[in-house]
This record gives structure tokens, C-alpha cells and sequence, in this order.
């Protein structure tokens, strides 16, 4: 797995950026390490923030103490224990269906928008500080409010995801058309190519990094917003899971579900990266 | 000789025009003066033009205008008479950069827009057989699978070329394509250019800032000048090519265009 990552600011940068022209001229790019070193690397401080996690419960903390029963020798043998067991994989699946459903609409409605808004001056400038107000407003503070519209039950959480996913993608999808080549499109203009063809033909796979640039970043976001988003008026998922072990006082539990958290949200992660570079290894090769 | 007579050839030998603009105006909006006004031009099946003329004449708008990209202002540019509206099916345009699509392997690139609705309708064996043959035509049959960014500044303008003759074009429209070019790639592009419009019997205009490219490849060199741009040179080259070995001949035209172009700059100057 490599490192280094264009486009992790909320706008990201075009994919075929500085590091890949330094590759081509021949050149390692700057300060990037063997992938061997940086994955031993990246193990390496794995390791270590394990260590600090035990240090600081089995063996810092009193062995009487209440710390304890959140350490790792507690933590993975549950985990383990738990995943040979229904209750825990049906909260994953709940809150991953919920996350790809959130996702879905932010897409759904970020993509059309931002290529509106990266179309058209005009209408950039009329829309982005509304974007930016709206943006700044924590997705978790419309929860009354989404409960009150849309009832009880997933459709708050979905509209809460959403909301949150969608800005990303709506300003980096944007940004990638602001990108676009003009020539890319003069040449569909010089094929007679209708809008719809543009569009479908040039447009949209020209985008389409940026758009995975977003959603990457709205994964990170959403996977974020998740877990409170289901601690309330929801009856599974792993927030109200994490809640559930709460009350029963399962700590070692809660600790194994908090640990499960970390790990799908590192795979989500994982996941979106290797689609954009599936998507655009063969544009940089 | 008179093969090198600075001369609009007279009527009689001239075929039927396939291309034909007639008093052309060219004015963007909010432009004190036109790009380009009163411009009669016409082209001939199977000629190879060549426009020359300093930076910002307004050549590539022209060639935007003649393309039916771009719309004028007034007079009309008709295609085997008809009056252009968008570009015409059998009209391919190439510009500086060859604009390959980067996520099309070279072959997708050469196919692209060949299914298009306003092309002409092609089954899927026919569109394949003209991209065998167009990427063939241009020697890179050995490359069709690789990306854009696998391919040499020269590879990517033969690709251009090649999505450009998939269309069995009538008329090639060439913007300066060789431009970013070094020396010998060049070259062995405008060698290229020459085999293409012969086997594929179509008619170019092609801009370039290089007199020596106009004249190693054209049958009639136009040079525009002034504000707005109009003819202020033409000349015909009855030459067979290639013409590495006529260089004598060649430079006294070359001598040519380059006082009357010089005279244009200066005008232009003061
Ligand atoms: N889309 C446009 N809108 C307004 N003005 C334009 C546009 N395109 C070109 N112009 C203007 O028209 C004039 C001619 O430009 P054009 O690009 O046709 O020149 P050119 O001869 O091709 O120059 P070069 O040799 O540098 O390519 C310039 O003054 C330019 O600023
Ligand atoms: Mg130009």
C-alpha cells in the first residue's frame, strides 16, 4: 500500500499530479520510501499503539481497577469470541447498509450538483458560501429535527449520512470539472458529440477521479457520524451496540465493539483507496 | 519551370471544391475589430493547404470557422456545397495537443466518437476494421493497447492522426499538430501526413508556424497578415513529394514569405 495520497484536502488535487510527473521524468518522487519500508513502517506504529493501549491498562493500571477491563488482553479474546457469534455481525451489517445507503445518496446527489456548480460560474458563486454555511453545521445537530421529519427508524439516519457525505463530493466533483482539459471537450465538440454524449463520454470519466477523491473522503466522514447517529431511536447497528454493552455492563464487550469500529472503518477506507487507484492506474501508468 | 509562379491557377484546371468559404466574418463579441473579414477561400478535393501567418492572426479561429466549429459572423462556408452546421461527419480536426483521452487504451482513443449520433452508422465490424486500419496506417499496431501516458509525445499525435482517419475523412484539419514536436520526430510526422492524405485521397489545411513544414508538405500555401486577417500571400507549389531533394526551388519561395511576412510585422509594428 502506498502512502502518499493526491487529493486529501477536502478539494482534492487533479490525479495526475507533481509525484506522478516525477515519475515519469524517471525520478523517485520526493520523500517517498520503498512500499516494503513504508508498510513495515506502518505495521511498526501499529505495533507500538498497541503497546501504549496495553501499557496504559494492564500494566500501568491498578490491577483492582475499573481500567482493566478495557485492555487488549480483554479486548481481543472477545472480539474473537464475539465474531464466532450472530449478535455482533448483525450490527456490522445493519451499519454498513446504513453507511452504503447514506453514501448512495450523497452521490446521488452531490455528482449532479457538483457538475452544475463546476459548470457554471455563475451559479458556483451564487451557491458556495450557502454550501459552506450549510456545511459547517454538524450533521448529528439536525437529529431532532430528522427524527421529527422523516419518524423513527433508519430514514433519519440516512438523510444524517447523507448530509454529511455529500459535501465532498459535491466540492471535489466540482473541482474536477473546473479541471477538465478544454481540449477534451472541443474535441467532442470537433465529433459532433450532443451534450448527452459530452456528458457521458468525456464529462463523467473525466470527473470520475475526483469524484472517488470525495468519496473517499465521505467515507471517512460517514463512518465518523455513524456511531452517534445510532445511539438514538435506533434498536441495532454498532452505536447502539456500543450503548447496549453499556448497559449491560459488558465492558469487555464495549471495548471489543470500539476495536471492531477502528478495524471496518480502516478496511472502508482501504477499500475506497484501492477504487480510486483501480480506477485511475491506467491514466498515470 | 513554371511550377513555382506565384499565381492563383487559373479556373479550368481546378477541380470541384470540396470545402468553400465565402466573405467570411469573424468578430467575437466585445472586439473592437473583426478576427476575420471578407475571406474567400477555397479548397480542393485531395489538396493539401497550408496556412501560415504570425501569432494570433486569427489562423485557428479561421480553421474553426472553415471546420463548422465555430460559427461566423457573416458569409458562409459550405461543404460540397452544402452549408455547414456543426462539424461535418467526414471532417476530422486536430489540435497542438493530441488530446487522447486518458482513460481510453490508444485503440478506445482512435474509436472514440466513431458511434456518436450524428456520425454516420457503422456496425461493430466495420468500426473495428477502420480502427485496425487507421492505427495500422499510422505504424502503431504494436501500441493499441497502451494508455495515453505510456505513449511518446509522437506516439500521441500519430494516435490523434489516427482517430482523425477512422473517420475516412474528406477534409483533415490540422492545428498546428505538429508544433510540440522536436526536429526529427517532426520530420518523420509530416512524412507521415503526406503518406496519410495520399493513401487516404483526403484534402488538409493544415497551420503551422514552421515555412519549412508548408513547404515540404502543401500544394498551396496561404500566409495571412493584418487586423482583421486576409490573404497577403499565396503561393503554389506543383512539386511531387517528397521534396527533400527540390530544396533550391523550395528556398526561393521561402525567401518569399519571409519578406512578405516580415513586411506584414512591420506594418503591424508601426
Ligand atoms: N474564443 C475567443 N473569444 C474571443 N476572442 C478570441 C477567441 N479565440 C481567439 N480570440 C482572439 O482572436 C485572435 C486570433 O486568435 P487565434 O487563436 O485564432 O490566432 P492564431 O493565429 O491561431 O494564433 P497562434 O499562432 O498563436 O495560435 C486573437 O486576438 C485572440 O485573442
Ligand atoms: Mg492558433
Amino acid at each position: 500500500m502506498s502512502t502518499s495520497w493526491p487529493g486529501d484536502s477536502l478539494s482534492g488535487s487533479a490525479p495526475p499530479g507533481p509525484a506522478t510527473f516525477a515519475a515519469r521524468a524517471g525520478r523517485k518522487p520526493w520523500l517517498t520510501l520503498p512500499a516494503l519500508t513504508s508498510s513495515l513502517l506502518g505495521i511498526g506504529g501499529l505495533i507500538v499503539l498497541l503497546l501504549l493501549w496495553w501499557l496504559g491498562t494492564d500494566v500501568l493500571a491498578s490491577s483492582q481497577g475499573f481500567i482493566r477491563q478495557f485492555s487488549p488482553t480483554t479486548a481481543i479474546p472477545e472480539l474473537v469470541t464475539m465474531l464466532g457469534q450472530p449478535d455482533l455481525l448483525v450490527h456490522v451489517l445493519v451499519s454498513l447498509r446504513r453507511v452504503l445507503i447514506g453514501l448512495a445518496f450523497a452521490l446521488l446527489i452531490g455528482v449532479p450538483v457538483g457538475l452544475a456548480v463546476g459548470s457554471y460560474n455563475r451559479l458556483n458563486t451564487a451557491t458556495s458560501p450557502a454550501f459552506q454555511f450549510l456545511r459547517m453545521i454538524s450533521p448529528l445537530s439536525w437529529m431532532p429535527i430528522a427524527v421529527m421529519v422523516f419518524g423513527v427508524g433508519d430514514q433519519p439516519i440516512y438523510f444524517m449520512l447523507a448530509f454529511a457525505a455529500v459535501w465532498p463530493i459535491l466540492l471535489n466533483t466540482a473541482e474536477g470539472v473546473r479541471r477538465l482539459q478544454p481540449s477534451w471537450l472541443s474535441l467532442a465538440d470537433s465529433l459532433a458529440a450532443t451534450r448527452w454524449e459530452t456528458l457521458w463520454y468525456v464529462i463523467l470519466p473525466g470527473v470520475l477521479g475526483h469524484v472517488l477523491t470525495g468519496l473517499r473522503l465521505a467515507v471517512g466522514i460517514v463512518w465518523i457520524v455513524l456511531v452517534p447517529c445510532e445511539m438514538l431511536g435506533v434498536s441495532a447497528g454498532l452505536g447502539y451496540f456500543i450503548l447496549d454493552t453499556r448497559d449491560r455492563l459488558a465492558y469487555s464487550e464495549l471495548m471489543a465493539t470500539v476495536l471492531m469500529i477502528g478495524i471496518l472503518g480502516f478496511l472502508l477506507d482501504a477499500g475506497a483507496r484501492m477504487l480510486y487507484q483501480a480506477v485511475t492506474r491506467s491514466r498515470t501508468a | 519551370m513554371t511550377a513555382l509562379a506565384q499565381t492563383i491557377s487559373p479556373a479550368s484546371d481546378r477541380q470541384v471544391a470540396v470545402l468553400e468559404a465565402a466573405g467570411v466574418v469573424l468578430h467575437y463579441p466585445g472586439q473592437l475589430k473583426p478576427v476575420v473579414e471578407a475571406f474567400d477561400f477555397e479548397l480542393d478535393a485531395g489538396e493539401t493547404v497550408s496556412v501560415l501567418g504570425p501569432s494570433g492572426v486569427g489562423k485557428s479561429s479561421l480553421l474553426r470557422v472553415l471546420g463548422g466549429l465555430q460559427e461566423p459572423t457573416d458569409g458562409t462556408v459550405t461543404m460540397n456545397g452544402k452549408p455547414l452546421r456543426g462539424v461535418p461527419p467526414r471532417v476530422s480536426i486536430a489540435f497542438q495537443d493530441a488530446s487522447l483521452l486518458p482513460w481510453l487504451s490508444l485503440e478506445k482513443n482512435v474509436a472514440f466518437g466513431l458511434n456518436f449520433k450524428h456520425q454516420p452508422h457503422l456496425t461493430q465490424e466495420e468500426s473495428k476494421v477502420r480502427v485496425d486500419v487507421a492505427i495500422r496506417e499510422v505504424g502503431l499496431t504494436h501500441a493499441r493497447r497502451y494508455f495515453p501516458a505510456q505513449l511518446s509525445g509522437g506516439m500521441a499525435q500519430r494516435a490523434a492522426l489516427a482517430r482523425c482517419l477512422a473517420r475516412k475523412p474528406e477534409i483533415l484539419l490540422l492545428d498546428e499538430p505538429f508544433g510540440a514536436l522536436d526536429e526529427v520526430t517532426r520530420t518523420e510526422m509530416q512524412h507521415l501526413l503526406l503518406k496519410v492524405v495520399r493513401d487516404f485521397h483526403t484534402a488538409a489545411i493544415l497551420i503551422t508556424h514552421d515555412i519549412d513544414e508548408a513547404l515540404l508538405v502543401s500544394d498551396r500555401i496561404l500566409l495571412l497578415g493584418g487586423t482583421p486577417a486576409r490573404v497577403i500571400g499565396e503561393w503554389r507549389i506543383d512539386l511531387p513529394t517528397p521534396r527533400e531533394d527540390y530544396i533550391a526551388e523550395l528556398g526561393a519561395i521561402r525567401v518569399e514569405i519571409l519578406s512578405r511576412l516580415r513586411g506584414a510585422t512591420l506594418r503591424r509594428i508601426n
